[in-house]
């Protein structure tokens, strides 16, 4: 489990507008490219001082390559991340507000508590 | 020594900007009526004059984050840029531009250090939503130098509820011990009931009307001890997966004073979560 590295991807494509879009449109390639490039860079160190050790499982590859948001609550990531990325990736698609919040809701109908963890 | 002139705590709606500031057919058939709420809220501080603003807030992954996650931190800096790309995107939220107050976030860092808590601190801090958000609805001139006081309730491991409610009370303390001849008010938001990327979220209510209505309970009484008794890292799990926030609350109630009775307590039951109001006088009670 590398919850850690799927928290990491979503914040750091969520503070980024380019990366927000490039995401929606291209998820496996946005996913194999952040993979190989930015997964390692420490976010607070210079790039060349990168870590060597961070990968995503299979599971959680596919889960954010494929925009599997149900996936993702299900394999611990941090609810507000995966959260606000959507929102910012698919709100945008439904006509009623809170429409695709409330369609989020729907999805991940089948949880009940205690809900996977989260900790990190 | 510095004079607390008030303390204040509540919700941080990240709705209410847009809602308040909207027109026509966008305004939501809820506005007007929280508008007048958060007027009236707003008055509370207004009237007990300021100098400062103390403001306690938690950081949604925003600066912070998982590489290097302080639970308890105190800004040091003379100016703080507030908001972020993301917050403007979801939320309608403008960039904003505070003065900080050094002097107090040292005495806080070094009297709290030595007080047993041991505090991070942070010389460029760029605030989010859980101070902007209050400094929108309660000071919207935004003309007060602030000192921000975070405090994590995000990311697990978290400190335990008793913790925010210490954390309070040396605030409170240390304030009141501040060679200063300012008016401090201390100000902290939190959430009641919140679901968060959940099954329960957006829903036509916050997602646990009972422990809202315990909580409001709480707060407005000042009982901590029911508060402690009853709230547990585990137990904040089951109102919703973002309750946690009520821990914010708990750090006020700290500063407040253990069965201290709010002086004003209002609240909005709104869709997704419920908005609640409480400010004390302290200058009143002695």
């Amino acid at each position: 489990m590398s919850k850690y590295l799927l928290n990491k991807f979503l914040f750091t494509i969520d503070r980024d507008p380019e990366l927000v879009e490039r995401y929606r449109s291209d998820p496996r390639g946005t996913v194999d490219w952040w993979e190989a490039e930015r997964a390692n860079v420490i976010l607070n160190l210079p790039t060349a001082e990168r870590s060597t050790w961070l990968k995503f499982t299979d599971d959680e590859r596919e889960a954010l390559a494929s925009h599997d948001y149900p996936k993702l609550f299900e394999l611990g990531a941090h609810n507000f991340l995966t959260l606000t990325l959507f929102i910012a990736m698919f709100e945008r698609d439904y006509a009623e507000p809170l429409g695709f919040q409330l369609e989020y809701a729907r999805r991940l109908s089948h949880f009940s508590l205690p809900y996977p963890d989260i900790s990190t | 020594m510095a004079t607390v002139a008030a303390v204040i705590a509540s919700t941080h709606h990240p709705f209410y900007y847009r809602a308040s500031t909207s027109t026509g057919a966008d305004r939501p058939p809820f506005a007007d009526e929280w508008v007048a709420k958060i007027t009236a809220f707003r008055e509370t501080l207004t009237r007990a004059r300021p100098d400062v603003l103390v403001m306690v807030g938690s950081d949604h992954f925003h600066q912070l984050w998982l590489d290097n996650m302080p639970q308890f931190l105190v800004g040091k800096a003379p100016f703080y840029d507030g908001n972020y790309y993301n917050e403007e995107r979801e939320f309608g939220l403008p960039r904003m531009f505070l003065r900080g107050n050094e002097e107090l976030s040292a005495f806080l860092l070094r009297q709290g250090l030595d007080a047993g808590f041991d505090l991070a601190f942070s010389n460029e801090l760029r605030i989010d939503h859980s101070v902007t958000c209050p400094l929108i609805t309660l000071r919207p001139e935004a003309d007060l130098p602030i000192v921000p006081v975070y405090t994590n309730i995000f990311a697990p491991p978290l400190p335990q509820p008793r913790r925010f409610v210490e954390l309070g009370k040396v605030i409170r303390q240390l304030v009141e011990a501040w060679p200063s001849e300012l008016r401090v008010a201390i100000i902290g938001t939190g959430h009641l009931s919140l679901e968060l990327g959940g099954p329960r979220q957006f829903g036509p209510h916050g997602p646990d009307p009972e422990f809202d209505r315990k909580a409001v309970e709480w707060i407005a009484s000042g009982d901590l001890k029911s508060a402690l008794a009853e709230v547990s890292l585990d137990s904040l799990w089951l109102p919703g997966n973002a309750t946690h926030g009520f821990m914010d609350f708990m750090l006020m109630m700290g500063v407040a004073g253990e069965n201290v009775a709010a002086d004003y307590a209002d609240s909005l039951d709104l869709f997704h979560t419920m908005e609640a109001y409480f400010t004390w006088y302290p200058e009143a009670a002695r």
